[in-house]
């Protein structure tokens, strides 16, 4: 997939920082070891899927990418800067988002509350006591966000009454709000029926080229279509790493993640 | 009206509704109806019991924060007035204008309050219960014991709100009056508070704390805040209580009183800022007029069966069975209609060439 390079890719990259890079990353829970000495890079613009059975660390590797659970060792740079030890909000005030595996909404309130506050969440005014105006720069992004997900139809829907596919629209929402750089993908097709997967390939390709992106996705076509390499990561170690092309006709990874072909 | 619209400045006053206007128009004629014991102990002491527990309303409701430590703050604000002010034990008693020590007292309380909520603000459900309990029994005991600041077991007597605008503002009712007014607008403040971008942010982090903090919010000093503002309701509240008792001792803070301003919140319900009010009439009808039927003593058997039936039946409170008996009403007129309508249907199919298909 080729990307066209434009000028807010061309000012991230001239920069000569990555978006993403880890150094000798580790996480250990107790005496299980979820990540070893991950060694990791993606550039601005840089679209990458990681790939690995179940266990295999993928959702670890996202969490100690936003601080939700920090590394033991080894040190996170987001765009040069080392945020290692910074917490999640201020990571994601730097230009990262992240979606979920099983969606984190805010059940209680309404669809066009929860982009909102995603788009606030990175702006100032986050403790204001006056209520939002419709011309507020906040609203009005997550008015065009609402558009951009396809859910102008339930604006107003509280969102625990939302279609599963729906809830997964929203969560891309969340992420997407807020002019994000960096942006985790942790499985967004799932449970999506083929029509919704489409239409989340189409979202994914449509996005400005200057954010980079790393996807989770246990559904090949997706993964193999949205991105430009591919990490495989197998028992918490980089295990291979190249373009979907080479991912795909490797014998070994064949074997582990994709499954022994009889015959 | 939806509630939404009615502080969003969207709307005039032709918009409210019938109800509410209604239950405004009552509250302020109240004290021309009422007898002096309705009016004070009755009428002012539910409003400012309703106020406690509006702050609880807006940390457990909107927050997802159950703090057993509000009347603690309360009270806080209510030694702060004793202690700033003017009393008639000869302890303390600094003699500060009046406006300094209400400002002060309340300021006081929402700081003690942000303090509870910097303390208790990492934990969630039963473990911020049991820490804010173990908040309110210690300051309990801390001024029990304490007689150089806090004057023991005694505590203070004689704590009366100024003479202003030649009204005795402790008069049945002008002190009605006055704790409606705190009470109205803390309620006002709260239900506009509750769609602005604090109060959405609030109630996002009771759904879901860890995605707040994926979008950019620290949610830490987020219950801070929350802390402190309900601090200033629950400040507010604690100068009127002292001024409606007169006196504050360990014993107004006690555990017992703590976990009243709890039971009025539940049973009023946690959803709806008017439900702590609703709550607080309740308990104080109870409190009042339950030795009618039993005896003193008895009367936490009674506030404790009415809490389990209530919250048997309707987990949230008698909001929650208002709201219930209003569906099944609802229900009742929309089923008459649509039977009426089918009897309609039938009566007009039958004579049509249509009704002929009916059923295939």
């Amino acid at each position: 997939m080729s990307i066209p390079r434009t000028d807010a890719l061309s000012r991230l990259q001239d920069t000569g920082r990555f978006a993403l890079e880890l150094e000798a990353v580790s996480r250990h829970f107790g005496a299980l070891v979820a990540l070893a000495d991950i060694n990791l890079t993606v550039r601005a613009g840089e679209r990458r899927a990681v790939l690995g059975s179940n266990g295999a660390g993928k959702t670890t590797l996202f969490n100690a990418i936003t601080g939700d659970f920090p590394p033991t060792t080894g040190s996170v740079r987001l765009f040069g800067e080392v945020v290692t030890d910074l917490p999640c909000q201020e990571r994601i005030r730097r230009g990262l988002r992240r979606t979920y595996q099983v969606s984190l909404l805010f059940n209680g309130l309404s669809v066009i509350d929860n982009i909102y506050l995603a788009c606030r969440g990175v702006s100032r005014g986050r403790f204001s006591l006056r209520r939002p105006r419709w011309d507020d720069s906040a609203m009005q992004a997550a008015e065009v966000l609402l558009a951009a997900v396809h859910l102008d139809d339930v604006r107003e829907a509280q969102v625990a009454a939302l279609s599963h596919g729906q809830q997964r629209q929203l969560e891309m929402a969340l992420a997407l709000a807020g002019a994000p750089r960096l942006i985790l993908f942790d499985e967004p097709a799932a449970g999506l029926s083929p029509t919704e997967r489409s239409e989340l390939v189409e979202i994914l390709q449509s996005l400005p080229d200057h954010i980079a992106y790393i996807i989770i996705e246990h559904d090949m076509d997706v993964a193999l279509r949205v991105a430009q390499s591919v990490t495989m990561l197998h028992n918490g170690r980089i295990f291979k790493e190249g373009t979907p092309e080479e991912i795909e006709n490797d014998s070994t990874v064949q074997e582990l993640y994709l499954g022994r072909r009889d015959g | 009206m939806d509630a939404r619209r009615l502080f969003s400045g969207s709307v005039s006053l032709a918009d409210l509704r019938p109800a509410t206007v209604v239950t405004v128009g009552l509250l302020l004629v109240y004290p021309a109806v009422a007898t002096d014991f309705f009016i004070f102990q009755i009428g002012a002491y539910s409003l400012i019991l309703g106020t406690i527990a509006l702050s609880l309303m807006m940390l457990g409701g909107y927050g997802g924060m159950v703090s057993l430590a509000q009347l603690t703050v309360a009270g806080f604000a209510g030694y702060l007035t004793a202690i700033l002010g003017d009393n008639s034990v000869g302890v303390m008693g600094l003699g500060w204008p009046w406006w300094l020590t209400i400002f002060t007292a309340v300021l006081g309380a929402a700081l003690f309050s942000a303090v509870i909520g910097a303390i208790s603000a990492r934990t969630e459900g039963i473990y911020t219960i049991m820490i804010t309990l173990a908040i309110a029994v210690a300051f309990f005991f801390f001024v029990r014991q304490n007689y150089a600041l806090y004057n023991g077991f005694t505590g203070y007597a004689g704590v009366m709100p100024p003479t202003l605008l030649g009204i005795n503002w402790r008069d049945p009712a002008p002190f009605y009056y006055l704790s409606l007014a705190v009470a109205g607008g803390f309620f006002c403040a709260v239900l506009y508070g509750s769609r602005a971008t604090f109060g959405l942010s609030l109630q996002a982090i009771r759904d879901n704390p860890r995605r707040m903090r994926a979008l950019g919010y620290n949610v830490t000093l987020h219950r801070i805040v929350a802390y402190f503002l309900a601090g200033l309701i629950a400040g507010s509240a604690g100068v009127l209580m002292v001024w409606f008792n007169g006196r504050i001792s360990p014993g107004s803070i006690g555990v017992g009183v703590v976990i009243d301003i709890l039971v009025i919140a539940v049973v009023g319900g946690m959803r709806h800022p008017i439900g702590p009010f609703v709550g607080a009439i309740a308990f104080v009808l109870l409190e009042n007029f339950a030795i009618d039927l039993i005896d003193r003593e008895r009367f936490n058997t009674v506030i404790g069966l009415a809490f389990l039936l209530i919250v048997l039946f309707s987990p949230d409170g008698l909001l929650g069975l208002w709201s219930q008996m209003r569906s099944k009403i609802r229900l009742g007129k929309d089923a008459r209609a649509s039977a009426g309508r089918a009897e309609r249907d039938d009566r007009h199919s039958a004579g049509s060439p249509k009704g002929t298909y009916k059923g295939t």
